[in-house]
């Protein structure tokens, strides 16, 4: 057992044995990935009350807890262009309230540097709870309390699943950095 | 854990003004945003263009996804059947005889209806469905609630064309892309559907309240005839739906009016089919402003716009 485990290290390590990161894999992974999450909801079909999280929204928010720096702080004008497209809100509400977010969370970090898992997950809880309430302020629906209930369950999924989604997000950086291109 | 120190500046200016100018743009950016977000609460179908052809590119995969709901409700349904053969049989035997019963009072009736339709001179129309489609996605994330169907102008959809579903009413056309079309479901906070009580026709407006409920406000206000289990269908009123689709059941009374329940989920229906618009005239007239006279001239230089999410509801009390 203990040969075994030793012959499949070796044979990871020797796979990055003269390979080095792919630099296309390195940017457009993090990109990819927020535009997939925006572009997944859309085809579910919840017709009754909003029940998916906002996943581009959640997945940027991982991104940018996990890595910041990573992404420019500007990143929310395309991404959430892209996001308008098929989150079914009005044109223009995610290229706000991404950007919005984004100024929001650089300025919580320059202030508050301290990280760790229960502080990321409270400031990206945060992050959701507010934007959700504020995407039904912005998409045109008459505001009513019943809008707001309505809106509960997928706030508590959003937030529940957010540790979920930042170990996926730790996963495609391991995947975005990994040694892939053959040198020599 | 502090952030890496790398992201702190320090005294290089070039640093510093990198940071700054990411300031800047990412502030220009969500003015961008708030100017477009404005343009579109204020002109609904502005951008609607870019969306459609977005929603046109993603139809492959919200078709395919589709086609694996229907198989996976119906592979469920195909499994509990087993569990529940022998009691269904027993209770669909009985319902058969019921059945047979009703369908023979049908016939006379329909017999007699036809018969009273001829001495009033009525035509009998069937109105012929303008495509059978899917739905292929929702706005599942979002407070408003929007379907996609994969059916757009190419098959002849246009904006205000009532969808529906076997079991009633699923919603309103509202923007048409080339083979896709975004639908207005019921229960939007912004949809508005004319209805009428199936027992007495006593009429009410049905509203969506954005949780999944309708909201029944009654026309003529006064004592609220309404109990728990009435079944309310389309009246025909303001010319998009024709009458007696079924919409909702009522579950709580308020004086008011009340609170009804959805007949047709949207999500459990495989195909909906799109009719033409009931009544073409009034909803073309309900379009022209109060201030202009209502000529003939007027309804034919009418463009087919999309009319806003919440710019029925005057229309429809208008009539």
């Amino acid at each position: 057992m203990a040969r075994l485990s030793q012959m499949s290290r070796a044979r990871s390590m020797s796979r990055q044995i003269n390979r080095e990161q792919s630099p296309w894999r390195a940017l457009t992974v993090p990109y990819a990935s927020i535009m997939l999450a925006s572009f997944l909801p859309a085809v579910f079909l919840a017709t009754v009350m909003p029940i998916f999280p906002p996943l581009g929204f959640v997945m940027l928010v991982a991104w940018r807890v996990m890595r910041p720096g990573l992404l420019p702080l500007w990143v929310g004008v395309p991404l959430g262009a892209f996001d308008d497209l098929f989150s079914g809100q009005p044109f223009g509400s995610a290229i706000l309230l991404w950007s919005l977010t984004m100024i929001a969370l650089e300025i919580i970090e320059s202030r508050i540097p301290w990280r760790g898992f229960w502080q990321d997950w409270f400031a990206a809880s945060l992050a959701i709870i507010v934007y959700v309430l504020s995407a039904i302020v912005v998409s045109g629906a008459d505001l009513t309390p019943f809008l707001m209930f309505a809106a509960v369950p997928q706030i508590l999924f959003s937030v529940l699943f957010y540790p979920v989604l930042a170990r996926m997000v730790a996963r495609l950086d391991r995947f975005r950095l990994a040694r892939s291109r053959r040198v020599g | 854990m502090a952030s890496p120190s790398s992201r702190r500046t320090g005294f290089s200016k070039k640093a510093q003004y990198s940071v700054f100018t990411g300031y800047v743009l990412a502030g220009l950016g969500a003015l961008l945003g708030l100017a477009l977000l404005i343009l579109s609460l204020w002109q609904p179908s502005s951008l609607a263009p870019l969306r459609g052809a977005a929603q046109d590119m993603s139809a492959p995969a919200g078709t395919a996804t589709a086609v694996v709901r229907e198989e996976t409700t119906s592979v469920w349904d195909y499994l509990s059947g087993y569990f529940e053969a022998a009691d269904q049989n027993a209770a669909l035997r009985e319902e058969v005889e019921l059945a047979r019963v009703k369908l023979a009072e049908a016939e006379a009736l329909e017999q007699e209806n036809e018969r009273l339709k001829e001495l009033v001179a009525l035509a009998d129309s069937e109105i012929e469905p303008i495509a059978i489609t899917r739905l292929i996605g929702s706005s599942a994330s979002s407070s408003r609630r929007f379907a996609v169907i994969s059916a757009g102008r190419i098959d002849g959809i246009e904006v205000g064309m009532p969808v529906r579903s076997p079991r009633g009413v699923v919603g309103r056309v509202l923007e048409v892309a080339r083979n896709s079309s975004r639908v207005l479901l019921l229960t939007d906070s912004e949809s508005i559907v004319p209805v009428r009580r199936t027992s007495d026709s006593t009429v009410a407006f049905a509203e969506g309240r954005g949780d999944g409920l309708l909201r029944i406000r009654l026309i003529n206000l006064g004592v609220n005839p309404f109990k728990e289990g009435d079944v309310f269908v389309t009246s025909g009123a303001g010319g998009y739906y024709r009458p007696g689709v079924a919409v909702a059941v009522m579950s709580e009374v308020l004086p008011d009016g009340g609170l009804a329940a959805l007949i047709a989920n949207p999500a459990e229906a495989d195909f909906v089919s799109v009719e033409p618009i009931y009544q073409p005239e009034p909803v073309a007239a309900s379009r022209i402003p109060l201030e202009q006279p209502l000529t003939d001239e007027a309804l034919d230089d009418e463009p087919q716009v999309a009319p806003p999410p919440g710019g029925t509801p005057e229309t429809q009390e208008a009539e």
